[in-house]
């Protein structure tokens, strides 16, 4: 989590923060909780190369007037690249946001689901 | 400013997941202390939101991360020029869900702030939203800068 990610687009370089994650098994897939404080609905951008999940936050944080006397948040935006097992059906990820927290549901494509085979 | 820190001791998280610590100086230190000994707060640090605070003419303003509360969860306090925001996160997981795979704290938590200038307990507000709490707390009159123009 300590990890900045530079990105050079050619003219301007952004840095990243990596947000907190967790990684949990429920059903018939996984849910990944990201940490976005600041970020909403707008800011958010969610997308998918191969098997590499790639999540960015863009922030928009309370613009306050005076003096900061005292600091220990981080005004960058976020960027994390979760590698995706394969047995995820990627066409079936939702996500949605709330008070900052990324919930994304990750299922597992059908033919990865366990069946019951009858013997006939 | 004296500022607080309050640690969870029942919260034992490794050190290197804390974003605001360092792992070598967290390694380091273990080599300096007799085993464990009463630092044990500082080693294991819990879940301690970041908190900025900001000041101007008429009023303190704390800010907060606190990404994925609901805001009854939040508990707001301010006793003999301190604030105090404690809440707790409580686990969202539902019967059946088996964390794999974890870097968010979950459980409670306590930032005191000890505030600069007197404020009007009365006229304190809030707001939460993003992720983000805000706490607006209007200066007392008498803190507040006054101009005075010399006469004659």
């Amino acid at each position: 989590m300590n990890t900045t990610i530079r990105e050079t687009d050619g003219r301007q370089t952004e840095q990243f923060v990596a947000p907190a994650a967790s990684v949990i098994e429920e059903g018939d897939g996984y849910l990944l909780r990201v940490e976005m404080p600041g970020v909403n609905k707008e800011g958010l951008e969610i997308s998918t190369e191969g098997n590499e999940l790639t999540i960015t936050g863009r922030r928009s944080l309370p613009t306050i007037d005076g003096a900061l006397l005292h600091h220990e948040s981080r005004r960058e935006n976020f960027r994390r690249t979760f590698e995706i097992d394969p047995s995820i059906d990627v066409n079936k990820i939702n996500a949605r946001i709330e008070q900052g927290l990324l919930t994304l549901t990750l299922p597992k494509a059908e033919h990865v689901k366990p069946r019951k085979i009858t013997v006939s | 400013m004296n500022l607080i820190r309050y640690q969870t001791p029942e919260l034992t998280t490794w050190p290197a997941l804390d974003r605001w610590s360092n792992l070598r100086d967290e390694l380091n230190s273990l080599f300096d202390l007799p085993f464990l000994a009463n630092n044990r707060q500082d080693l294991f640090s819990g879940w301690s939101p970041a908190l900025d605070l900001y000041q101007n003419n008429d009023n303190l303003v704390a800010v907060v991360e606190l990404p994925g509360m609901r805001k009854e969860d939040i508990e707001i306090s301010l006793h003999d020029g301190t604030l105090t925001i404690a809440g707790e996160r409580k686990s969202s997981s539902s019967n059946g869900e088996k964390a794999e795979r974890t870097e968010r704290y979950v459980g409670s938590f306590r930032r005191s702030i000890s505030l600069p200038a007197r404020v009007d307990t009365s006229k304190v507000s809030a707001t939460y939203r993003d992720g983000i709490l805000t706490v607006t707390l209007p200066k007392a009159e008498e803190a507040k800068p006054k101009r005075i123009d010399v006469a004659g």
